[in-house]
């Protein structure tokens, strides 16, 4: 298989086995730079995936391939970011952007001597999600819209290759969202990482998305692979188009069946 | 006066006050000094005591902040090492509630045997009661990382080591400072324990020695150093939390 992300036949369960079964006969590829959206019934093994992609745990059977190489820890090329934020409360934002730093080579190493235009970088990544001049402030000091943004600047700081959101928006209110989505977007456009998301707003998987994967329920496995064809950049108003609809719509019915079919 | 003052004031008053009711009880129900001395009385001892007090109060000290200082470094380490290996949690876990559950007075004997009456013993007793709630605290503060950060960091390549740095270390040291407060508090209880039973210095053994003489007022002026000492140790390490961990208390409120 050819992918930049390749997860072939995998089977899952938690427990060293014993426990609950995720997924089975889970197979997937994501192309190099694709923007891919994974949505499923709630409790299908949506997040067990991420954790499997970037090498957290590993599967029981099946193969990960990261980047053409098997993957047999975690691996550092990716930046990941959550629904709920996780800042670290005794550092400043940009401390907290700035985390995966102190971590990833070869920035580690960097970090002390070139310590200014590191800085410069994480403060221009805070500009870009809307989060200028608050690099100082502590994460309570920013609302949960605000701490949402500053996650997505440590996930992407060390311009990881891959970026493993997991319903990184869900919290947020409908227009901090819209916004997002258009963060989202144009990053990608300029950088060109490959994205893997996960989330429960097919509107949002719809809008964002090269291909929306669709997961049965437990035990997950891909029942449905729909590219998405708008072209891009991809307008907010897209969302209000009939033919955007239409694939929101048919998605839904998917989930639905898969619902059912549990 | 605004409420904020009157909110101010209030443990000043509340003390004036026990210690005025306290007087009149005594005088106007004419109680034995032998039963229950007035505050004047107390006073008077102080005054009249005030050296062997100070020196007492000094060893009693002594003994308590090096019995605490044991227990913070063994503390800290335990805790740590507990946090950090669930094999290590899994083997000490269960000899620790063993040993915490033995009152540690029925200690001091053992620790006489070994290193005769005297300092010794109270600082040991000092340390051994002081020391687990410190571990507890510790390893509750490492054990309670968010998973969701833990992976992100593990995601990164993040080794043990730099999750227990860049994370654990500093979000238990609230955790860590709030247990000071608990720990001082039992290293004093321990180390006048021991000097009440094993010593030949220390406010506990002058509280002995004082009631043996049928010495009432020292032996509540005794009392009084205790308290004096106690909420001085106390209020040092809720100045210290407050200082080293103010994030925690910010982070906190809103
Ligand atoms: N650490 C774990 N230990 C044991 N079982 C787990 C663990 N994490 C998840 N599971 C189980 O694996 C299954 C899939 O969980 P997972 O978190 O991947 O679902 P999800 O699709 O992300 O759900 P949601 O949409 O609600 O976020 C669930 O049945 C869950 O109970
Ligand atoms: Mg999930």
């Amino acid at each position: 298989m050819t992918g930049f992300v390749d997860l072939n036949n995998i089977r899952l369960a938690y427990d060293g086995g014993d426990g609950t079964l995720a997924l089975d006969g889970l197979t997937m590829a994501v192309q190099k730079g694709e923007f891919a959206a994974v949505v499923g019934p709630s409790g299908c093994g949506k997040s067990t995936l991420m954790k499997l992609a970037t090498g957290l745990i590993r599967p029981q059977a099946g193969t990960v391939e990261v980047a053409g190489k098997e993957v047999d820890g975690p691996v550092s090329v990716a930046g990941m970011a959550f629904q709920n934020p996780s800042m670290l409360p005794w550092r400043t934002t940009l401390k907290n952007v700035m985390l995966p730093l102190e971590i990833v080579q070869p920035h580690r190493r960097r970090l002390k001597s070139e310590y200014e235009s590191y800085v410069a970088r994480a403060e221009s990544l805070l500009e870009v999600v809307g989060l200028k001049g608050f690099g100082d402030k502590f994460p309570w000091q920013l609302s949960g819209g605000m701490q949402q943004r500053a996650n997505l600047c440590r996930a992407l700081i060390h311009d990881p290759a891959l970026l493993m959101l997991d319903e990184p928006f869900g919290a947020l209110d409908a227009f901090t969202r819209e916004e997002l989505w258009q963060v989202m977007r144009d990053l990608h456009a300029e950088k060109g990482f490959t994205v893997i998301l996960v989330t429960h707003d097919l509107r949002e998987a719809v809008f964002l998305a090269d291909r929306v994967f669709v997961m049965s329920a437990r035990p997950g496995r891909i029942i449905v692979e729909r590219q998405v064809e708008f072209p891009r950049p991809r307008p907010i108003d897209l969302t209000y188009d009939g033919d955007f609809n239409d694939i929101v719509h048919e998605l839904r019915g998917h989930i639905a069946e898969a619902r059912a079919a549990a | 006066m605004t409420n904020e003052r009157w909110i101010k004031a209030a443990p000043w008053l509340w003390t004036i006050g026990l210690f005025v009711v306290w007087e009149a009880a005594c005088k106007g129900l004419d109680i034995a000094v032998f039963i229950l001395p007035a505050p004047t009385d107390i006073w008077a001892a102080i005054v009249k005591y005030w050296s062997p007090i100070w020196k007492n109060s000094l060893q009693t000290l002594f003994t308590t902040t090096v019995g605490f200082l044991l227990a913070v470094v063994g503390g800290l380490a335990l805790g740590l090492a507990i946090g950090w290996s669930r094999a290590i949690y899994a083997g000490l876990y269960p000899l620790m509630i063993g040993f915490n559950s033995i009152p540690k007075v029925a200690v001091v004997p053992i620790l006489v045997i070994w290193f005769g009456i005297g300092t010794v013993p109270a600082v040991l007793t000092a340390f051994l009661i002081a020391f687990f709630p410190i571990v507890v605290n510790v390893a509750t503060g490492l054990a309670t990382i968010e998973p969701e950060m833990e992976d992100v960091l593990r995601a990164l390549g993040a080794k043990k080591m730099d999750i227990m740095l860049k994370v654990g270390i500093p979000r238990s040291m609230p955790y860590f400072f709030g247990s000071l407060k608990i720990a001082i508090t039992l290293a004093f209880v321990g180390s006048v324990i021991s000097e009440t039973v094993a010593a030949n210095a220390g406010i506990g053994h002058m509280m002995l020695a004082a009631q043996s003489q049928f010495n009432v007022p020292l032996v509540w002026a005794g009392l009084v150093a205790l308290a004096v000492l106690g909420i001085v140790m106390y209020a040092a390490m809720a100045w210290l939390e407050m200082r080293m961990t103010g994030w925690a208390h910010r982070s906190g409120r809103n």
